[in-house]
């Protein structure tokens, strides 16, 4: 049994999820639609927790949080479900699918097959689509590859149930109750508000505010934690900025892609000069990458280097604090 | 970032056959897609991070032949994971897996606790005991 499902890949995978389930139910969303009216963008350091034994930052909002609020933003109803025992789930996703409804599955990715070793940590906050099942196989659509592919029952089984932070349990999801016409113009005017406010918070570990803790954090690393450790922590604030699903940038390209795209559905000029400085912004998280690579490539600690990227990263939070002022007057 | 500057060094994704997404600007200032077969100062964090995987495990490896811990640690360095995700996996509580990282201790686990990280592992009570 196959559901006809376009499989089209995307920068991030709940995104990816979510525009290619709307396309789906005849709804043509962009990825960046998606991400901006679900007020994606964030930068957050989330202190007292480790992950690959080093401090976790991230660039985007919490898992769930982008659909429920691009869902509730354009008017549409999701059903999500998670389940304790593993038959249940797989009954429940079998009964979906016989009723031709692909669904959106979390997966944790440290036993996801399909991915090259390099790539499987345990992270649990990863999506896809399953689109169909032939014999033992469940059709995959998985939003950051390039094809479509498969997973055994027992395959699926082991992802939808990985432990640790942020466990699937199973987690199945779907949009069930669709407007005539979505509301875009509203949605994207409560989105961007959203991420004005939050990117200004006046919390030393989120938005512009969390940039700058980070940059401080930085400059101390190199002497209170060695070389080594140093060129680790900094190793993972790079690939939190730029592993796959970001788009480029700490999903900053995506953001500005979104403002382009709202400032023709809003009729707004200063929405597309906006995109332009935030296409810049990005361009800047991209040098701090380039230049933070050249610290953990040689494997040393200068401290005037740690010094150099965290300045950095401290005029990134000056351009992000007076950017995100200015779109807030432009909507 | 401009399309033509997206860049297109060696990555890490060539064995899965795939490139990953970026948002770039096309030469009429508009926002379109292009695939990256990956970017050195993020291929470098990646293989940076593995090696250090590698080295923690070779070092587990070490002190289960010194006697210093017990195998359970090297496999679960082995399988990247640190000790909420194994409590987790093998639904006992921390302390109790840290216990079981003591010699003593391991020898004393009963067939039904052992199956369980074996399980975990995914490889046989045999291997779990004596690694190769």
């Amino acid at each position: 049994m196959q559901i006809e499902f376009t499989h089209k890949q995307s920068a991030h995978c709940e995104n990816g999820v979510v525009s290619n389930l709307m396309r789906h139910n005849g709804f043509e969303v962009s990825e960046p639609m998606v991400f901006g009216i679900g007020s994606g963008l964030l930068f957050c350091y989330i202190p007292f927790l480790k992950v690959n034994h080093a401090p976790v930052v991230t660039y985007r909002a919490m898992p769930r949080f982008i659909f429920n609020r691009f869902a509730k933003r354009v008017g549409i109803k999701i059903k999500r479900e998670k389940f304790s025992n593993p038959e249940s789930a797989k009954a429940r996703l079998d009964e979906n699918l016989k009723k031709n409804n692909p669904v959106g599955l979390q997966v944790g990715v440290y036993n996801l097959l399909y991915f090259p070793d390099e790539y499987r940590f345990h992270f649990n906050a990863h999506n896809l689509v399953v689109y169909g099942k032939e014999n033992d196989n469940y059709l995959i659509s998985d939003p950051v590859m390039e094809q479509v592919t498969t997973l055994t029952e027992k395959q699926l089984e082991k992802v939808r149930f990985a432990k640790g932070a942020f466990a699937p349990k199973g987690h199945i999801y779907y949009p069930t109750e669709f407007p005539e016409k979505l509301e875009l113009k509203s949605a994207i005017i409560k989105g961007i508000k959203q991420t004005c406010r939050e990117m200004t918070a006046p919390f030393p570990i989120v938005g512009t505010n969390g940039i700058k803790t980070i940059s401080k954090l930085i400059r101390k690393w190199p002497k209170k934690k060695g070389a080594k450790v140093a060129n680790h922590y900094l190793g993972q604030v790079v690939r939190m900025q730029e592993e796959i699903g970001t788009g480029g940038g700490g999903f900053r390209y995506i953001y500005a892609a979104f403002l382009q795209e709202a400032s023709q559905i809003l009729d707004n000029e200063n929405l597309k000069e906006l995109s332009k400085e935030m296409t810049q912004i990005g361009d800047d998280w991209r040098d701090f990458a380039v230049n933070a690579s050249r610290i953990y490539k040689n494997r040393s600690a200068q401290d005037d280097a740690y010094n150099k990227v965290a300045d950095q990263l401290e005029a990134i939070a000056n351009s992000e604090a007076a950017f995100f002022k200015k779109l807030k007057k432009a909507i | 970032m401009k399309k033509e500057e997206v860049p297109q060094d060696k990555g890490l994704l060539e064995t899965a056959q795939t490139k990953e997404l970026t948002y770039a600007v096309d030469e009429n200032g508009e926002y379109t897609t292009e695939l990256s077969s990956g970017w050195d100062p993020k291929t470098i964090a990646l293989s940076n991070a593995i090696k250090d995987i590698e080295e923690r495990v070779a070092n587990a490896k070490e002190r289960v032949q010194k006697n210093e811990t017990s195998p359970i640690e090297y496999y679960m360095e082995l399988h990247k994971m640190d000790l909420p995700i194994l409590s987790s996996y093998v639904g006992l509580w921390q302390w109790r897996v840290k216990r079981h990282f003591k010699p003593k201790n391991f020898q004393k686990l009963n067939q039904k606790t052992l199956q369980k990280y074996a399980d975990v592992f995914d490889i046989s009570i045999e291997e779990l005991k004596h690694i190769s």
